[in-house]
C-alpha cells in the first residue's frame, strides 16, 4: 500500500502538517522525561549497588585476612587455646545438633500451626487476628531476647534442661517459628479454594482434603520457608550465649543432652582473643559462616522456582 | 415408558410468535409423573447467607434418569439451590438452610446424616473446570482411592474416562499433569472424576460457561448418555442449552422485598421443558424464555 499522495497544493499544506505532527509527537520525547527517568533508575542503581559492595567488602576483607586458615584443618580441627591447631570441627558438630533438633520440633509446630490458621480457623475471627497479630509481633523480637526465654524457663526451672543442646535447640525453634508460620500460611493460602472445593464434593473429608490435596500443592512453599528459617537459626549467636554456648569448648558435643557450642558462638569467641593468630581464624570461620548460609539461601531459591505451584 | 400428549409434538415449538425458535431436542419426553422414582423433594426451602435471603420457598421434585434444568437470571440463586442437594453450602460458614430437602425419601438435613457420606452420592461439577495439579490418572483416581472403593484402579480410571468420553483422547498420556489438556477436556476429567466415584446424581453448575461452543457441544452429548446411569441437575445461563438437553425445567426468578434491601430467587414454574418453551403458563416464564426480560 503506498503512501497518500496528495494530489494539490493545499492537500499537500495539510498533509506535511499532518505528518510532521504526527512524526514529531512520536519520535521525540521531552527532553525533562528523559532526563528524569535515567536519573532515577541510576538512583536505583546506586542502592543496589551499595548493598552489594557492603557485602562484598566484608567477604572480601575477611578472605583476605583468613585466607592462611582457610584449609581442611578449619574443618577437621577441634577448637584449642593454641590458635595454630584451632579448628572448627566441634563448633560445626554442635551447629548440626542444635539444627537436627530445631528442625524436628519446627516443622510439625510450623506446619502445624499454619494448618490450624489457615484451614480451622475461621477466616477473620477476633481469636484469629489476634494470633495473627502477635505472631508478626514475634517475628520482630530481639533474638536476645529469646536467649533469656531459654535461659529462665528452659535452661533452668520449670524445664531444667540444663545448658545443652536440647535447650538452645528449643530457643531457636522459638526464635523462627513465625517465619515458618508466616511461609506456610501464603502457601497454604495460595491454593486455591477450588480444589479444596473439588475435593471436597467427591466426599473427601476436610482432613483427606489438607493432607492429600492441600499440602501437597504447597510443599514447595513450605520447604522454601523451612531452609530460610533455617539459615537463620544457623547464624544466631546471642541466644545461644546466654544457654552456655559461649564456654571454650574443646570437645565434640556427643548429643541432645550435651553442652555445646555453635559456629557463630565460637567465631566471636575466637575474635575477643588478643592473639592475632586469632584474628585470622575469626575471619576463616566468617567465610566458612558466610559460605554455609549461602548455599542454603541459593538451595531455597533453587527449590522455590523448581517447584513452586503456579495457579 | 407411557408416553403423555407432549410426546411426538414437532421440534422447534415457538413460545410466542415472531421470536426466534428455540429448538427442543425430541426424544426428551416425559412420562406422567406419578409413578416415576424421586430423587429429590424439596419442601419450602429457604437459604440465607447471614440475614440476606438467597432463595425461598422453593418446592419441588426432581426424578430419577432426568436432566433438571436451573433456569433464570443472574442472582436467583440457582448456584445456591443446586449446592444445596449435595451440602456444599455447608462450607459457607454464614449459610442457614431451612425447609427440607429429601433425597430418595431421606432427610439431607437431619442432624445425624453426614455431609461427607452425602457427597459421595451426589457429585457436582463446577463452573470453571478445577482439576487437581497431579496427573490425569491421579486426578481420577483420588476419590475411589480416599473413599477406600476396591477393585483394580487402571480399571475404574478407564470406565469413568470412558465414560465421560475422554479415554481415547487421553489413554497415551494418563501420567500428563491435567493441566496440560484443553479447558473442554479438563471438565470432561472433572466429570470422570466425579463418575469414577459412582455416585447416584451428577449436579452441574454451568458447566459449560467457561468453555468454547465445541466443547459445550461435546458435553451436551455426553450428558444425554451420561443419564442412563446418573440423575442430573444442572444450572444454566444458557435457555438453549436447556431446551437443548433437559427433561424438566425450572425457572426461578428474583423477588424483592418491599424495602428493596434484599433479594432473592424464587421458582416460578417448573414443568417439563417443552412447556416451559413453548406453551408456559406463567407470564413471566414466557417473558423470560422469548427474551423479553433478563
Amino acid at each position: 500500500m503506498g503512501a497518500f499522495e496528495p494530489r494539490t497544493a493545499r492537500a499537500e499544506i495539510a498533509v506535511a502538517g499532518a505528518r510532521g505532527v504526527t512524526a514529531e509527537v512520536l519520535s521525540t520525547q521531552p527532553r525533562k522525561e528523559v532526563i528524569r527517568n535515567a536519573v532515577f533508575a541510576a538512583i536505583l542503581f546506586l542502592a543496589l549497588a551499595l548493598a552489594l559492595a557492603g557485602l562484598g567488602l566484608l567477604i572480601g576483607k575477611n578472605v583476605v585476612d583468613g585466607h592462611s586458615r582457610l584449609n581442611l584443618d578449619l574443618i577437621t580441627n577441634n577448637n584449642s587455646s593454641d590458635p595454630l591447631h584451632a579448628g572448627l570441627r566441634n563448633a560445626i558438630v554442635g551447629t548440626l545438633w542444635i539444627i537436627a533438633f530445631v528442625l524436628l520440633f519446627l516443622i510439625p509446630l510450623g506446619v502445624g500451626a499454619a494448618i490450624f490458621l489457615e484451614e480451622y480457623g475461621s477466616r477473620g475471627s477476633r481469636f484469629t487476628r489476634m494470633i495473627d497479630l502477635n505472631v508478626q509481633n514475634l517475628a520482630g523480637v530481639p533474638s536476645i531476647i529469646y536467649g533469656l526465654l531459654g535461659l529462665e524457663f528452659v535452661a533452668r526451672a520449670p524445664l531444667n534442661l540444663g545448658y545443652v543442646v536440647l535447650a538452645a535447640s528449643l530457643t531457636l525453634t522459638l526464635l523462627v517459628l513465625p517465619v515458618v508460620i508466616l511461609a506456610s500460611r501464603e502457601a497454604i493460602r495460595a491454593v486455591p479454594d477450588s480444589i479444596r472445593e473439588g475435593s471436597m464434593a467427591l466426599g473427601a473429608t476436610k482432613w483427606q482434603t489438607i493432607r492429600r490435596q492441600v499440602l501437597p500443592a504447597s510443599i514447595a512453599g513450605i520447604a522454601t520457608g523451612v531452609t530460610l528459617a533455617t539459615s537463620r537459626a544457623i547464624g544466631e549467636t546471642a541466644p545461644l550465649i546466654p544457654l552456655g554456648a559461649a564456654t571454650f569448648l574443646t570437645f565434640v558435643p556427643s548429643g541432645p543432652g550435651s553442652e555445646f557450642t555453635a559456629m557463630p558462638v565460637t567465631i566471636f569467641n575466637w575474635v575477643k582473643q588478643p592473639q592475632p593468630e586469632f584474628q585470622t581464624l575469626a575471619a576463616a570461620g566468617i567465610v566458612l559462616l558466610i559460605a554455609l548460609l549461602v548455599a542454603l539461601n541459593s538451595f531455597a531459591i533453587w527449590l522455590r522456582n523448581r517447584y513452586e505451584q503456579r495457579w | 415408558m407411557t408416553q403423555d400428549e407432549s410426546a411426538q409434538q414437532a421440534p422447534g415449538g415457538t413460545a410466542g410468535g415472531d421470536h426466534p425458535a428455540i429448538t427442543v431436542r425430541p426424544g426428551f419426553r416425559q412420562a406422567g409423573t406419578g409413578t416415576r422414582e424421586k430423587v429429590f423433594e424439596l419442601r419450602d426451602l429457604s437459604v440465607h447467607y447471614g440475614d440476606a435471603p438467597a432463595v425461598q420457598e422453593i418446592t419441588m421434585d426432581v426424578f430419577r434418569n432426568d436432566i433438571t434444568a436451573l433456569i433464570g437470571p443472574s442472582g436467583c440463586g440457582k448456584s445456591t439451590l443446586i449446592r444445596c442437594l449435595n451440602r456444599m453450602n455447608d462450607l459457607i460458614p454464614s449459610a442457614r438452610v431451612e425447609g427440607q430437602v429429601l433425597y430418595h425419601g431421606e432427610d439431607l438435613y437431619a442432624p445425624s446424616v453426614d455431609p461427607v457420606q452425602v457427597r459421595k452420592l451426589i457429585g457436582m461439577v463446577f463452573q470453571k473446570p478445577n482439576p487437581f495439579p497431579k496427573s490425569i490418572y491421579d486426578n481420577i483416581a483420588f476419590g475411589p482411592r480416599v473413599l477406600g472403593m476396591s477393585g483394580d484402579m487402571a480399571v475404574i480410571v478407564e470406565r469413568a474416562l470412558r465414560r465421560a468420553a475422554l479415554w481415547d483422547e487421553v489413554k497415551d498420556r494418563l501420567d500428563a499433569n491435567a493441566y496440560s489438556v484443553s479447558g473442554g477436556q479438563q471438565q470432561r476429567l472433572c466429570i470422570a472424576r466425579c463418575i469414577a466415584v459412582e455416585p447416584d446424581v451428577i449436579l452441574m453448575d454451568e458447566p459449560c460457561s467457561a468453555l468454547d461452543p465445541i466443547s459445550t457441544g461435546k458435553i451436551e452429548d455426553l450428558m444425554a448418555e451420561l443419564k442412563e446411569h446418573y440423575s442430573i441437575v444442572i444450572v444454566t445461563h444458557n435457555m438453549q442449552q436447556a431446551a437443548r438437553v433437559s427433561d424438566r425445567t425450572a425457572f426461578l426468578m428474583v423477588e424483592l422485598d418491599s424495602s428493596e434491601q434484599h433479594r432473592w430467587g424464587r421458582i416460578i414454574e417448573y414443568d417439563v421443558t417443552e412447556r416451559i418453551f413453548t406453551n408456559p403458563s406463567d407470564q413471566r416464564t414466557e417473558d423470560y424464555v422469548t427474551g423479553k426480560v433478563g
